[in-house]
């Protein structure tokens, strides 16, 4: 037995098409995520005690479950609380709350390792609290938290297989159902593996960049 | 002893700039200030000494209002800083907008220098400028460029706290807080974090706005400073401001023992003579 290759090289147009999806809804979600959770991280520094007690379970839960049976949940269990949801709908919904959750995270360490006496500083010459913020902790923490966030933006690319389970025609989708229709699973998972592998190298390769680019901020 | 107890206030040198009566402070269970009273002049340096945990630092901070006193009152050029004596004896806290008013008096200079590592010396000095006094952008960086021109550091405008030494970094800080042009500057143990050999240029500066009559508060180890650049002199032991008067009274008879011990260490170490 041998590795058709042939049949390999004839799925890589679809694989691509699989692929434009995986990205859209791995960057987009992303996005969405880091949005979601960086708000969320500023509600549980700056809000009561209550918006932080609130805001600390449903986290504890999404990061404490796997995504496949969010997703599962919020595709399939979601029509009983009225919610019915395009497999693109939940797959990009699903990514962007699980992602924000893990984001949330690290966004509130960020927070947390910017010295305090930067701020001190910045309230002894008079900035208010969202001058402090918007100038002082949000662009330091950025900094901070760049390779935890590269990091995590592979591991959501990684997770956005388990959309293909709710049926997004994403990369994982599309490769496994050629693998099926022409018994040819080996060749298939080897093809998903280096497309997901080249995207992971081209998103490494842009954090470094950026790590690199952005090396004259860093603290001493 | 002199008068650091003055009752004037004004702008004369001499004349009481800030003054704290029965400051407490207390973290937790432990109290790190009992009671101080002290009244810092108008014009001249006030050295704040004493040994390690001694409560000088965070009586520092409380005239920043940094660490909010649980007792006592601060008054900045006779305004009260975060909390207000009410007629029947207890007081309130004051709001922030009030406390940021009252704090545009106050510079002040950390150990740790607490430059912002995003943003150009430049760029420090001239953040507060625009955010905080309203001033373009191209207004702002020129004042900015002339402070830091006063700390000898224009040609480093451009580079980044990264890019800078230890003593530069703190000379940044010290331009920062000066260009906001406050009325009395804060130094907490603005040498302490830096290599022996880059504590001079630091101190240079110092001694330079001491010269043009800056009111300065100063805590430091640097005993030589102390001597030569202090007017008055506060000794701080165990929350609690054991002396304080004259620094050239205090150093040439350092009566008191637990004084004449904390001195006695720095000689040991070879500090340079005293007065």
């Amino acid at each position: 037995m041998s590795l058709d290759l042939d049949l390999m090289i004839h799925s890589i147009p679809a694989a691509l098409r699989g692929a434009g999806i995986t990205v859209v809804m791995w960057i987009g979600g992303g996005l969405v995520a880091f949005a979601i959770g960086f708000l969320v991280a500023l509600a549980r520094r700056y809000g009561g005690r209550w918006v932080r007690w609130g805001l600390a379970g449903p986290i504890e839960i999404l990061r404490g479950t796997p995504f496949l049976i969010q997703l599962f949940l919020l595709y399939y269990g979601g029509p009983f609380i009225g919610l019915r949801l395009e497999p693109y709908e939940a797959g990009f919904l699903g990514t962007s709350i699980y992602g924000a959750a893990y984001f949330s995270e690290i966004i509130r360490a960020g927070f947390e390792a910017v010295p305090r006496g930067h701020v001190e500083a910045a309230t002894v010459l008079g900035l208010t609290r969202t001058q402090t913020v918007a100038r002082i902790l949000v662009p330091e923490m950025t900094l901070l938290i760049l390779p935890s966030s590269i990091n995590m933006m592979i591991v959501l690319l990684k997770e956005t297989a388990v959309l293909s389970i709710i049926t997004v025609p994403e990369l994982t989708l599309v490769v496994t159902a050629i693998g099926s229709a022409h018994f040819a699973f080996v060749e298939a998972l080897l093809l998903l593996a280096l497309v997901y592998w080249g995207i992971v190298e081209a998103a490494s390769a842009l954090g470094r960049g950026l790590e690199a680019g952005l090396a004259r901020y860093r603290m001493v | 002893m002199t008068d650091l107890t003055g009752r004037a206030a004004g702008p004369e040198v001499g004349s009481v700039a800030l003054r704290i009566e029965g400051l407490s402070k207390t973290f937790g269970e432990h109290t790190v200030l009992k009671n101080v009273d002290l009244a810092v002049r108008h014009g001249v340096v006030t050295c704040l000494l004493g040994p390690s945990g001694s409560g000088k630092s965070t009586l520092l901070r409380c005239m920043a209002f940094l660490e909010e006193h649980d007792a006592g009152i601060i008054t900045v050029y006779g305004e009260p800083l975060g909390f207000a004596p009410k007629p029947d004896g207890g007081r309130q806290r004051l709001p922030n907008a009030q406390v940021a008013r009252v704090r545009r008096a106050i510079g002040m200079v950390f150990q740790q220098f607490n430059l912002w590592p995003h943003m150009t010396a430049l760029g420090n000095v001239s953040e507060a400028l625009k955010r905080v006094r309203g001033l373009s952008r191209r207004e702002a960086e020129a004042r900015a460029m002339s402070v830091l021109r006063r700390v000898d550091l224009a040609d480093r405008a451009y580079h980044y706290p990264s890019q800078l030494s230890g003593g530069q970094q703190q000379r940044v800080a010290i331009a920062r807080a000066l260009a906001m042009e406050p009325r009395i500057m804060l130094f907490d143990e603005p040498t302490s974090s830096l290599d022996p050999e880059l504590t001079g240029e630091v101190l240079s500066v110092m001694r330079h706005l001491a010269q043009e009559g800056m009111t300065m508060v100063v805590v430091t180890h640097e005993i030589g400073f102390a001597a030569q650049v202090a007017s008055d002199v506060a000794f701080l032991d165990k929350g609690e401001i054991l002396l304080r008067g004259l620094a050239k009274e205090i150093f040439a008879k350092p009566w008191h023992p637990r004084l004449a011990d904390f001195l006695e260490t720095y000689l040991d170490r070879g500090a340079a003579v005293l007065v």
